[in-house]
């Protein structure tokens, strides 16, 4: 299953970022196909990508919202709204487990052998700081003399825009090396933070600060695809909490908003098969059946 | 007299919740898109905003 995550990961990687002609063309892909959300965090001024970002997509909608309204355009966020909240209400955080190209990115850093820490639980507030702030409120209040916002996450925190765009255009173009100042400056340390502290934590920016992993985590409760916990068979011995990436201790939480249902808990840790995965309210894989006591053991 | 027999209970139960929101998100998509919202989406992935990537 872990393979397969892995080439999941891979294919959705290459298929938001399909333009290969970019070294040629020296420019971003300029398609019909970017009407299509990216299901993770994939920055679209990469000039690979073939999707939109939700999260810059957004924060240009409210940064615009005034200027839009005054010329009569209901431009309020409610198509890219509507297009994560549909892939939210299916999968919710499964999309960073499966869908994410920063998030794996993360996870092949976090390979190189070193030391391996957790992360305090108060930081995974952050990201809905990020969301609400950041993408929202910011955008939309703070206005220029025009009547414009700016897009405060992409513009001064997103790492992956700086690894995905940023690096990237500087590259395809050097005229632009002469514009870089503090603010590129700026995100290349936020950039290298996440990506050195991804050697020794696990996910530490899916898990702080990712304003699109905050908003696919509102859906933990609800949604269609989620991996359950069969009581009757659990005897908490802690094997998936020791397992899980997120820090998630899933025999106690199994509604826990960090839970990316990477499934290493189902197929690498529970030997009791009290984990299983379920789709709306049916059980796949493995319906549960009620675990017989061992001799001895209180039924 | 005929006494009526109870359901038998389902082991699979369909959650509602999720269709609810499912049914709320593509509300809201379709009233984006009534809005024309597709078409900025699009004219602004279509551009480099260097801004936003920290350059410019």
């Amino acid at each position: 299953m872990e393979l397969m995550r892995k080439w999941v990961q891979v294919i959705t990687g290459f298929l938001i970022n399909a333009y290969w002609a970019f070294p040629f063309t020296r420019t971003i892909y300029q398609g019909p196909l970017k009407v299509i959300c990216a299901p993770g965090l994939n920055c679209y001024s990469c000039p690979a990508s073939t999707s939109y970002c939700a999260i810059g997509a957004l924060q240009q909608l409210m940064a615009g919202v005034r200027p839009a309204l005054e010329n009569g355009q209901y431009f309020l966020g409610f198509y890219v709204l509507g297009s994560i909240g549909v892939l939210g209400a299916f999968f919710g955080r499964l999309i960073c487990g499966w869908a994410c190209p920063f998030g794996f990115v993360q996870e092949l850093i976090h390979k190189i052998p070193s030391p391996k820490f957790g992360l305090p639980r108060p930081l995974k507030y952050v990201k809905y700081f990020m969301l609400v702030f950041f993408v929202f409120l910011l955008p939309l209040l703070v206005v220029d003399q025009f009547g414009g916002g700016h897009p405060w996450f992409c513009k001064y925190v997103c790492p992956a825009g700086t690894a995905e765009a940023g690096i990237p255009m500087l590259l395809m173009q050097p005229s632009l090396r002469t514009t870089i100042g503090w603010l590129f400056y700026n995100k290349l340390i936020i950039m290298t933070v996440f990506l050195v502290w991804a050697v020794f934590v696990s996910r530490p920016f899916c898990r702080t600060t990712c304003p699109l992993g905050a908003f696919y985590s509102l859906f933990a409760k609800a949604r269609l695809v989620k991996l359950r916990l069969d009581e009757a068979r659990c005897t908490k011995c802690g094997a998936c909490h020791r397992v899980c990436p997120m820090g998630v201790k899933f025999s106690e939480e199994p509604d826990d908003v960090e839970c990316i249902s990477c499934m290493a808990c189902m197929n690498e840790a529970c030997k009791e098969n009290a984990i299983y995965l379920e789709v709306g309210g049916v059980a796949f894989g493995r319906p549960p059946q009620p675990r017989v006591p061992a001799k001895g053991e209180a039924p | 007299m005929a006494t009526k027999r109870p359901k038998k209970k389902s082991r699979h139960q369909l959650r509602k919740p999720p269709f609810l929101f499912l049914l709320l998100f593509v509300m809201l998509g379709m009233a984006g898109i009534i809005a024309d919202e597709p078409l900025r989406v699009l004219e602004q992935a279509r551009q480099v905003c260097l801004s936003c990537i920290g350059i410019g």
